[in-house]
């Protein structure tokens, strides 16, 4: 790399301003103090104190009391928040394996039907407004008197679906608005990683007779699996984080069904100044996204390549 | 592209499938199918942001008379009114509004600033320290590298209660400022997108200058930079987004309109519902003001934008 240079430009004649071998100490220092700052007190502190407050009594007013394993003790006994990770691993599932699934399509229809830039803009345009826009357009369309995804249904005959309000539809309700906002950058991912698969695999495959269908499943499918792996383990610790349109669509209702994890812990921290609490719930998320990752990369092997 | 050659493939295989067939014939059934839902993608994807349009340009006792017309109701800018308090109270509460105050203008505004200050410095502030990650050489960098790297591993959602009980001990609750600190001095991604892009500009090209007797800061300002102008402008706009559309951290830090940004004004907005039902034409109206910048930003700089997702995937 780069970096192995050091003596050939230290040997340069007097150039710049530094040609001791010992570098550019002063600086780099100068360079890297803002970034360092931020780092070091905005995320690596946080990370810490995050830690640290989980082991606390805290309300924000007093100064945190040390109570040891308090709070996971209450965690694990606390029947609402095994409801919350269950709620979010439906949610996890639902919105990752129809968005995977309509992602990969997507890319595929792409890859083999089109180049074009502007296809691809459009498809990837839901990512670039908000999740609030995104909750709020959708409460809309989807309002159980009035939207039009419920005008459409009456039309075919079918009856109005509270959307957002019934317990069974609210949870899928929001896995697909996160769907629709999501899938197009994630069919831009995969398709990026299609396009690294040479062309003449498909003209081999067409000259050896081989269908679309099949070509999909014996090129695409295991040259694509290294990057399908790593966008998996990126959109699932995404997933997982769902805060927005449950904030904005269903403040966690109807009776707890989209209690959300992160939600449940917004609500112990600014609902009822539980920070120590909801520290240690924040905690046990942190654990499960590790997991998920080192177990996600072991399974897939996402690191490898078969293209070498 | 591959599938513009078939012809030249003369006597076709004995492939018997459909979907072989499909790839020869011109306008072969597989590939009108393929197009068909392509077309279909395209629908789903765009037509919530027509029926914004067509519900903020309609007023709320006409969309309430016809729910299932597709195109704008007894149209009206009445929900803009609202939404930039232009409208008096009477006529709001008339329209099907709140009658509540709204200052779009101030969230508007509020929004501007902070995504312009995180923007400008986390691009400048990332830039100079990957800079010096890439190219300068002193003790200990890649042992801060690493940790730096590491901070990827903390999902953004980990931090952000202990960062609020630092911005409310720092006494920044309900500012601006508050809002801008914790992503304005960098990101791990930030870093690590641009020390890449340092790290393949040849070496050469930096000698020369300073052999030239420029110095280190002058190569970096005056060369390197410029150089770098094309994954610069792609990270700033990767970020401005990014802070225009963050909604979780706002909630947390603003409570009054001194600080209230777009998202988190559309969510009170929408939880102020007047007795009548929601003012969905007033809604839709914000709702656009809030996207509506972002929608620019991508029309101006689509093709970038759309190139760039590749490699920053890794994000």
């Amino acid at each position: 790399m780069a970096i192995a240079s050091p003596h050939r430009a230290g040997a340069h004649r007097q150039g710049a301003h530094r040609q001791d071998a010992r570098g550019d100490g002063l600086l780099a220092a100068a360079f890297i103090a803002p970034a360092l700052f931020g780092f070091l007190v905005f995320l690596l502190w946080p990370t810490l104190r995050g830690i640290y407050l989980s082991f606390t009594r805290f309300n924000l007013l007093t100064p945190p009391e040390w109570v040891g394993l308090d709070n996971y003790v209450r965690m694990v006994n606390d029947p609402i928040f095994w409801d919350s990770l269950r709620v979010t691993v439906v949610y996890v599932v639902m919105n990752i394996g129809v968005q995977t699934v309509v992602a990969l399509l997507i890319a595929v229809l792409m890859q083999r039907l089109t180049q074009s830039a502007f296809v691809r803009g459009i498809v990837l345009t839901p990512y670039l407004v908000s999740n609030v826009v995104t909750g709020i357009v959708f409460l809309w369309m989807l309002d159980t008197q009035l939207g039009i995804g419920n005008q459409i249904l009456g039309a075919l005959g079918f009856g109005h679906i509270a959307f957002f309000g019934s317990k069974t539809w609210a949870i899928p309700t929001i896995a697909l608005v996160n769907v629709w906002r999501h899938v197009g950058y994630t069919a831009l991912l995969l398709f990026a990683g299609l396009q690294a698969i040479p062309k003449d695999m498909y003209e081999a495959g067409r000259i050896d007779g081989a269908g679309e269908w099949r070509m999909f499943w014996r090129i695409s499918m295991p040259l694509l699996r290294p990057i399908l792996a790593l966008v998996l383990i990126m959109t699932v610790i995404g997933s997982f984080q769902v805060f927005d349109t449950v904030a904005v669509t269903t403040a966690g209702g109807p009776a707890n069904a989209t209690n959300v994890l992160q939600y449940y812990i917004y609500g112990a921290a600014f609902g009822r100044f539980q920070f120590g609490y909801a520290s240690a719930m924040s905690v046990a998320l942190l654990i499960v996204l590790s997991v998920i990752t080192i177990v996600q990369y072991r399974l897939t092997k996402a690191g490898q390549t078969d293209l070498g | 592209m591959a599938l513009a050659t078939p012809t030249k493939l003369g006597a076709p295989s004995p492939a018997t499938t459909r979907t072989a067939l499909t790839v020869r014939r011109r306008p072969s059934p597989g590939r009108v199918l393929a197009w068909v839902l392509m077309g279909g993608v395209m629908v789903v994807t765009l037509f919530p942001f027509y029926w914004i349009l067509r519900t903020a340009l309609s007023t709320n006792t006409a969309l309430a008379a016809h729910p299932s017309s597709l195109l704008p109701v007894d149209i009206s800018l009445g929900g803009f009114a609202r939404v930039f308090g232009l409208q008096s109270t009477k006529d709001a509460l008339a329209e099907g509004g709140a009658g509540g105050s709204l200052h779009f203008w101030r969230y508007l505004l509020n929004s501007v600033l902070v995504s312009t200050v995180i923007t400008f410095c986390q691009v400048l502030f990332s830039a100079m320290a990957a800079y010096a990650f890439a190219r300068l050489r002193w003790r200990g960098r890649d042992t801060v590298y690493g940790l730096v790297l590491a901070g990827l591993m903390v999902p953004a959602v980990f931090t952000l209660l202990p960062n609020f009980v630092l911005i409310k001990e720092l006494g920044l609750v309900d500012n601006l400022l508050g809002i801008a600190l914790p992503t304005m001095f960098m990101t791990p991604f930030a870093v690590f997108f641009l020390r890449q892009f340092f790290m393949n500009i040849p070496r050469e090209i930096e000698e020369a200058a300073l052999l030239d007797g420029a110095g280190k800061v002058r190569v970096f300002f005056r060369l390197i930079l410029p150089m770098a102008g094309a994954p610069i402008t792609t990270l700033a706009i990767l970020t401005y987004m990014t802070s225009w559309n963050d909604y979780f951290w706002p909630l947390m830090v603003s409570y009054s309109d001194s600080s209230r940004v777009l998202t988190v004004a559309l969510s009170i907005f929408r939880a102020q519902s007047p007795q009548t039902g929601v003012d969905w034409a007033g809604l839709m109206s914000a709702t656009l003001v809030a996207a509506l910048p972002m929608l620019l930003l991508f029309a101006a700089f689509a093709r970038r934008i759309v190139n760039s997702v590749g490699f920053t995937g890794i994000k």
